[in-house]
């Protein structure tokens, strides 16, 4: 059912001006996707606010793309409520569209094309004149450090500078929200860093950011809020550190134990600690002070090969709300 | 790049014409590749009107058709709408299959304004374009050949490439369902080369057994082919028959338009 606000045109979404109470930009209840009869999004209820960077955080198939794609207006839902920039997807799809960047999970970019004529041919689709299209095409190529490739052609580019790409495409729009589907898959860290130094700054210029990933560190840093999806389902949501704060302690114990060794240990390890997690290559021991605990290991005669005390993690609360590591 | 500007009123992301901007893709992406292919769209029509038009031709008597013609005159335009068939079903294969699954391409442009009806219709507007291009090269070196005889020969033009655009849009809303490109290479041996061999492309379909000739007038080809070929030699124009004819091509690309809107949404939109 469309709320009331679906009545009216488009909410201005300029982020960061005023501290007043907002609608949310995205507000999805009971969002449900299916095929066929495979639920791939269970009833999941959330809120975008404009300025924010939202993160859905998960392992393979737990939803996360099924739902960026109705959020971005082309997957139509199966069940529940969605509004997006105040209107309804599936009323209001092309115009809810004209505002959004996307960049997929996996790299659309027509490849019989130049960098340069990639981001004209997409300006188009959005009624830009070629004019201001170039003009903000040269912009965005500067943006992303790709000014000089902007004559070759998109196949023999590597794929952080296709990515890169993807990203100054789905800028072409100045978008007032912009999803992005594990933008750094698949890149190598420098390559990751540049990503996401861009992306900090468009959320510092007021843009929303919606984004997908599997990896820990990218949600820590650039998310203010993130829901931790798993089998279709939202099992957790806030920031990066409450979140650790509520499932998880302080720090971590990393014991590694010699091969075949952590399987001989049953009981040694009880009252270690808050909480025990035995991983295949390794023991998890979750305590506010990691080194008390590795004093009172030592002291009860256990030899690990290595022992590391850490911070927690996101990894360490995905850990707990899934019984699974994120990263197999 | 300055802070985001203040949003643009919304425009119902309906454009004025549909489907120009995807005809737009489709030229900027022909503008890189065409030369690849002009040689091919160039060089068919001189080595077919060479060998079978003027040598084979030499052992042919005139067709007694059409008030007798040579058999140049008569071959001409069959072989320009089989030409069109072959042309339109491959734009309506591999490179149209190449947007739905290898470069995602439709992917793309539906995340934009742009809906499946823009692409739907760009893509039968870029049938034409093509059409016009092979159909219309074809015409320049028939008429070189001296295959045009009668002041209605550029009427065929038009015929041929719709007679092109019918097949191509038929073949893309079919395209559409598939999951892999096996099936196409079928279609090209047991669909497009019958029907360019028995459509009275390269002689009357009155050459053929009484008992199966009648078959020829369910075959698509047959009332293109009848068509242009008409046209192009312009005698003793029947408008009945010709409407006929015409009514099929244009059925055609009706039907064909109507289940492609169908078929591209089920594949686009999930
Ligand atoms: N078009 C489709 N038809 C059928 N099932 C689908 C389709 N798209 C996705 N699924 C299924 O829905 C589930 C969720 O898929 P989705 O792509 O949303 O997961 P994800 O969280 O993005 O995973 P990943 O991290 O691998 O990208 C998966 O089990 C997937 O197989
Ligand atoms: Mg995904």
């Amino acid at each position: 059912m469309p709320g009331p606000e679906s009545a009216t045109p488009l909410q201005a979404a300029s982020g960061g001006v005023s501290g007043a109470a907002r609608e949310p930009l995205i507000r999805a209840r009971g969002l449900t996707k299916k095929f066929g009869t495979f639920v791939a999004v269970d009833a999941i209820d959330f809120d975008v606010a404009p300025g924010e960077a939202f993160g859905f955080l998960g392992p393979n198939g737990a939803g996360k793309t099924s739902t960026m794609r109705m959020i971005g207006a082309v997957s139509p839902r199966s069940g529940g409520d969605l509004s997006v920039l105040g209107t309804d997807p599936d009323k209001n799809g092309a115009s809810i569209r004209a505002r959004l960047g996307v960049v997929p999970q996996l790299d659309t970019l027509d490849t019989e094309l130049t960098v340069l004529e990639n981001l004209l041919i997409y300006g188009r689709y959005f009624d830009l004149s070629y004019a201001e299209a170039r003009s903000r095409a040269m912009e965005l190529l500067e943006f992303v450090q790709l000014n000089d490739r902007a004559s070759s052609l998109v196949e023999p580019l590597s794929g952080g500078m296709k990515r890169r790409l993807t990203i100054a495409r789905s800028l072409i729009n100045e978008p007032d929200l912009l999803l992005l589907d594990e933008p750094t898959t698949g890149l190598d860290p420098q390559a990751r860093h540049l990503v996401w130094d861009r992306l900090y700054r468009l959320k510092q210029r007021g843009t929303t950011l919606v984004l997908t990933t599997h990896y820990m560190d990218e949600a820590e840093q650039l998310c203010d809020r993130l829901v931790v999806m798993d089998k279709a389902k939202i099992v957790a949501e806030g920031s990066p550190r409450s979140l650790i704060e509520q499932y998880s302690t302080k720090e971590v114990l990393e014991l590694r134990f010699p091969v075949g060794v952590q399987e001989t240990l049953d009981g040694q390890l009880d009252g270690l600690g808050e909480r025990v997690e035995k991983l295949p290559d390794r023991v998890l021991i979750y305590a506010a002070d990691g080194e008390d605990v590795a004093a009172a290991a030592h002291e009860r005669g256990l030899r690990p090969e290595t022992s590391l005390v850490r911070r927690s993690s996101l990894e360490d609360v995905f850990l707990r709300l899934t019984g699974r590591s994120l990263i197999e | 790049m300055t802070a985001i500007a203040p949003p643009a009123p919304a425009r119902g992301g309906a454009f004025k014409f549909p489907g120009l901007r995807k005809l737009e893709q489709s030229l900027l992406v022909y503008r890189r590749v065409w030369r690849g292919t002009f040689f091919g769209t160039l060089v068919s029509p001189v080595l077919f009107l060479t060998a079978m038009g003027v040598a084979l031709g030499s052992l042919v008597p005139n067709i007694t058709a059409f008030g007798g013609v040579p058999y140049l005159v008569f071959l001409a335009p069959g072989i320009m709408s089989a030409q069109a068939m072959q042309t339109g079903t491959v734009e309506g294969s591999w490179p149209l299959f190449a947007g739905f699954k290898w470069l995602k391409t439709f992917d793309a442009m539906i995340a934009t304004p742009i809906t499946v009806r823009d692409i739907v219709l760009g893509h039968l507007y870029w049938l034409f374009v093509r059409l016009a291009i092979v159909t219309g090269v074809f015409m320049v070196v028939a008429f070189l050949f001296g295959a045009f005889r009668s002041p209605t020969f550029f009427l065929a033009w038009p015929s041929a490439i719709l007679t092109g655009v019918a097949f191509g849009i038929c073949m893309s809303a079919w395209t559409a369902t598939r999951k892999t490109e096996q099936s196409f290479s079928i279609i090209f041996r047991f669909v497009v080369t019958p029907l360019f061999l028995f459509s009275g492309t390269f002689f009357p379909i009155e050459q053929l057994p009484e008992t199966v000739r009648w078959i020829a007038w369910f075959t698509p080809l047959f009332h293109g082919v009848a068509l242009t070929r008409s046209l192009a030699i312009g005698h003793d124009l029947d408008l009945l028959t010709l409407g006929i004819h015409l009514a099929v091509v244009l059925g055609m690309i009706a039907i064909g338009t109507f289940f492609a809107f169908k078929t591209f949404k089920k594949r686009l939109v999930i």
